[in-house]
């Protein structure tokens, strides 16, 4: 690119010829007024507070609006330039009311302090302002709207970032109003980042409101605990109280943006549910106590167990949002105790190929570099609710024309357009893969590995695995990914090893869009059954529920919410004769599985480490105390160690546990290719109806559980049986009609809505909500009946 | 996708489309203006939600898009109208020139203000910005056609001649 030399305020510069002359400015870091421009939306030059003098031209210029051009002279703060600003901020201030005593933004709003520096004391204006009727637009963005100076920010955002035109401007001068137009709420996942964009006090965060003054609050930092993307967060705290989280900037992981889930998931923390104190259940009868009690109850226990029954009775099941630090100690402590039975992977039901797992489960590539692939495919991934940040940077791929495909088991609504589809019943995706290497061996010279083909002579292939195969083999650069749903998957591994050879056949980057926040870290801190310093391997976590232990180490998990197949995991916490459960809330069901609940700092409430789907590092400080009684789990499983007098338990700090993972872990280089190696049988579809058990993005972990805001939104969970028209009529189903989803003897009963997003043979009932703990989440045949 | 321009008559589909061939096909939100006319005159001069949505639908734009589009334009009803609509220029030339005694004398003679229809839902009144014919200022509009350098006396005679 070339450059150009210009003059801003006699500062001489050298830009890029493209860019605008506030770009400009803000690289010289000389502040020019403005309230529509935002670096990361279009130009819309239309609220005029940006301008400035350049030399030469008859008027004042829009300074974000205005392209640089070689020996240009600007002056942003002349009096000509202050004489433009102080007029555009008396047309402002026509219609804005005077309200900031009761306004949110009052404090940190951008028409506050520019009128504070740009504006006059007095306005030649009398007549009367006008008011616009605030908008309802659901639980999370609340509006003012008499306060809108119509930057439409808010308009371009949803239009170009969250790829859904929710707001408009309508009306016409004086009468133009933003919103709605009919009374509808905000469902982008990322809906909240118009609160941060609005320069005023019309959208505002609903929960927020009225809590707290900006001036009143610290901002620390710390990282989002719910995907593996680890957007880069604020915390706002006063009193010791996380009062609201706003995005950190940073390009190379969430830019400016972060997801809805991420913003508001800060008010379970403050929830009533949540454990303050250690608690024991003595004769049934469950018991406040204090941290000796219930650690010595711990501790006698286990040994006890140990000793009767050897240390294999002993299971740890860890959170996949756990810290990096937490999960080396739990894993240090049941090895350390003699056994390997840990897993942080509780919806994983296929676990056949672990041994040649790559070091972590990663991305294969940059979060950043997802905006530059020509073709991606995307197998079991709901990517725009699972991992919003992710999605939003294969959008912008989609915008430059990048083929962006899927095979699902539901045809989701995408913001972005999407290239080619399949979207077919769960028992059927490794046939549809296998589709797409029959079709991309006929493109190229690659061969089949030995083994496929038993799978291949069985399939036709259809026009869209031609279409698929075509995109991914003409791309300049490709990416096959496996999301949440591939990874639940019960042929998770059939899936993965045929992705990898679609991969290697198309050249693209394998890469691995896992769940919780530190899929990745857990890994090299060995939270995992077969990856212990000894080479001995324990059992994973279906195997732990399906061969029930005797004792249970619960690490910040609902096992019937968190992990795969409920009714087993339930099952199995019922007959352990000891549970251990390090939790930050309590309810009716853990009390009813556990012997023992242990209160533990939550998000925000501790120091650790989180590891992204990029392998990036990122470690934070605790922002406010624990609630109650509660303690950061590293600590509690230090104390543990050291109870249990097990050798090197002697940290002082959560760096040094992460010091020892980082030790072991250098040199961990993630290469996602795996060996390849036949399965013994290819799955096939018997067909049968089978149950699509996705986790809803406000399902994903306990803290969003308990997120009120978040679940009064659209994408809360919702218990129902989800079928398509064609199965309804067959079943003599209707929407809201109750019907029975039965398995075997398990059943549950739900309203039905009809959902033509899915495929045949094929019931959506949501996994992780209370609804539906009483069904399987593998491919158990599932039968729909009148209730 | 739901089926909701089969709310369309085939004449008013044809029309249309019509007015979609005229650009290129990524581009065929640009026919907005001309489709919103189009239902809007077989729907008696004024839009429904429904409408409007269907448009969107038909268009394949965001339904808030139609809806700015809509409300911007002061040709669209969002309401329905009388048999004649009646749109007074009140911008600069023609109110310099007198609009205000036009308004007023079109108010004693209908009983309704601007914005309001007659009872009979003969006519609907309303405020309009400049129509381009300033030359002709005062000016109003009436269904299709211009009237121009209107007196009380010419206003009552085009009023007369209506059904
Ligand atoms: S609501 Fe806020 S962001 Fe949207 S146009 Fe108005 S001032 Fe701008
Ligand atoms: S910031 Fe330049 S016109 Fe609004
Ligand atoms: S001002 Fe009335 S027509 Fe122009």
């Amino acid at each position: 690119m070339t450059t150009v030399n210009i003059e801003i305020d006699g500062k001489k510069l050298q830009v890029d010829s493209g860019s605008m002359v506030i770009e400009a400015a803000d690289q010289a870091g000389i502040y020019i007024p403005r309230f529509c421009y935002h670096k990361k939306l279009s130009i819309a030059a239309n609220c005029r507070m940006c301008l400035v003098q350049v030399e030469k031209a008859a008027k004042p210029l829009p300074a974000c609006a205005t392209p640089v051009t070689d020996g240009m002279k600007v002056h942003t703060r002349s009096p000509k330039a202050i004489d433009a600003q102080k007029g555009v901020m008396e047309f402002l201030l026509i219609n804005h009311p005077l309200d900031c005593p009761v306004c949110d933004q009052g404090g940190e709003c951008e028409l506050q302090d520019l009128a504070v520096g740009f504006g006059k004391d007095v306005s030649f204006y009398s007549e009367n302002k006008r008011v616009v009727k605030s908008k309802n637009l659901g639980p999370l963005v609340s509006t003012d709207m008499t306060r809108c100076i119509h930057c439409t920010r808010c308009v371009r955002f949803g239009e170009e970032i969250a790829g859904i035109r929710e707001l408009g401007a309508t009306g016409r001068g004086e009468h133009m109003e933003i919103g709605t137009y009919i009374e509808a709420s905000m469902d982008s996942e990322l809906s909240g980042n118009v609160i941060d964009l609005c320069p005023v006090g019309a959208l505002t965060s609903k929960p927020f409101r009225f809590k707290a003054r900006a001036w009143e609050m610290t901002q620390l930092d710390t990282v989002a605990p719910h995907d593996c993307i680890g957007s880069n967060l604020h915390v706002h705290v006063r009193n010791n109280q996380v009062m609201r989280v706003v995005p950190r900037e940073n390009e190379a992981i969430n830019e400016t943006w972060i997801s809805d889930r991420d913003r508001f998931s800060y008010e379970a923390l403050n929830s009533q549910d949540r454990l303050t104190t250690p608690m024991i259940k003595v004769n049934g009868v469950w018991q406040a106590t204090d941290w000796n009690t219930a650690l010595e109850n711990v501790v006698r226990n286990t040994r006890k167990i140990i000793d009767q029954d050897g240390a294999g009775q002993l299971g740890c099941l860890a959170s996949p949002s756990a810290t990096t630090e937490e999960l080396y100690l739990a894993q240090q402590l049941l090895r350390g105790l003699g056994s390997n039975n840990i897993d942080h992977r509780l919806r994983q039901l296929d676990f056949s190929d672990e041994d040649l797992a790559p070091a972590f489960p990663g991305l294969g590539q940059s979060i950043a570099a997802l905006e530059t692939v020509d073709a991606a495919l995307l197998i079991g991934s709901n990517i725009r609710k699972d991992q919003p940040i992710a999605a939003h940077r294969l959008r912008k791929a989609a915008m430059r024309d990048a083929a962006i495909m899927f095979v699902n088991p539901v045809n989701y609504d995408f913001h972005f357009p999407v290239a080619a589809n399949v979207a077919c019943a769960p028992d059927r995706m490794v046939a549809e893969l296998g589709g797409i290497v029959k079709a991309l061996l006929a493109l190229t010279a690659g061969q089949a590995p030995p083994g496929l083909t038993g799978l291949l002579d069985n399939i036709e292939t259809t026009p869209a695995h031609r279409s698929i195969a075509g995109h991914l083999n003409r791309a300049g650069k490709a990416t096959v990914l496996m999301g949440n749903y591939a990874h639940a998957h019960p042929h998770f591994t059939q899936l993965r090893a045929l992705a990898g050879v679609i991969a290697s056949l198309s050249d693209a980057a394998l890469g691995y869009l896992t769940e919780g926040a530190n899929s990745a870290g857990a890994w090299p801190a060995g939270a995992v059954p077969h990856r212990s310093a000894t080479g001995q391997a324990g059992m994973n976590a279906a195997d732990m529920l399906r061969n029930p232990r005797k004792s249970y180490w619960l690490l910040g998990v609902e096992p019937e919410l968190d992990c795969a197949n409920a009714p087993v995991a339930r099952a199995a916490m019922q007959a352990a004769e000891y549970v251990v459960a390090l939790t930050l809330f309590r309810n009716a069901s853990l009390e009813a599985s556990c012997d023992v609940l242990l209160p533990i700092a939550a998000f925000a409430e501790t120091s650790g480490t989180y590891v992204n789907a990029e392998g990036v590092w990122q470690s934070f400080a605790g922002a406010v105390k624990p609630v109650g009684d509660a303690r950061p789990a590293w600590k509690v499983l230090r104390v543990l160690g050291n109870l249990f007098g097990i050798d090197g338990f002697d940290y002082m700090s959560s760096e040094e546990v992460l010091a020892k993972v980082r030790a072991q872990a250098t040199g961990d280089q993630p290469d996602n290719r795996l060996l390849w190696r036949a399965p013994g049988a290819w799955a096939t579809s018997k067909g049968d109806l089978i149950r699509i058990a996705e986790v809803p993005v406000y399902a994903v972990d306990s803290l969003v559980r308990y997120a009120t805001s978040l679940q009064q939104t659209r994408d809360a969970a919702n218990g129902a049986i989800y079928i398509n028209s064609i199965l309804a009529t067959r079943f003599g189903l209707a929407q809201g009609m109750p019907a029975i989803a039965r398995q075997g003897k398990e059943e549950v009963t739900l309203p039905v809505v009809i959902d033509n997003r899915l495929a045949d043979n094929s019931v959506l009932i949501y996994a992780g909500i209370p609804g539906s703990v009483n069904l399987l989440s593998d491919l158990s045949p599932l039968t729909l009946h009148k209730a | 996708m739901s089926e909701r321009h089969d709310i369309f008559s085939a004449p008013v589909r044809a029309d249309i489309d019509n007015w979609i061939a005229k650009y290129p096909p990524e581009q065929k939100q640009s026919a907005v203006m001309a489709a919103l006319r189009i239902v809007q005159d077989a729907n008696g001069g004024w839009l429904t939600m429904e409408l409007m949505d269907a448009v969107a639908d038909y268009l394949a734009m965001p339904k808030i898009a139609v809806y700015e589009v809509a409300t911007f334009y002061s040709m669209y009803e969002l309401k329905p109208v009388g048999r004649h609509k009646i749109s007074v220029c009140t911008n600069i030339s023609c109110m310099l020139s007198g609009s205000e005694q036009v308004v007023a004398h079109l108010q004693d003679r209908l009983g309704i203000r601007l914005g309001e229809t007659t009872e009979d839902g003969r006519f609907t009144m309303k405020e309009v910005e400049c129509l381009g014919a300033c030359c002709g200022a005062p000016m109003f509009q009436i269904g299709r056609d211009y009237y121009e350098n209107l007196t009380p006396e010419k206003i009552d005679k085009i009023l007369d001649s209506l059904d």
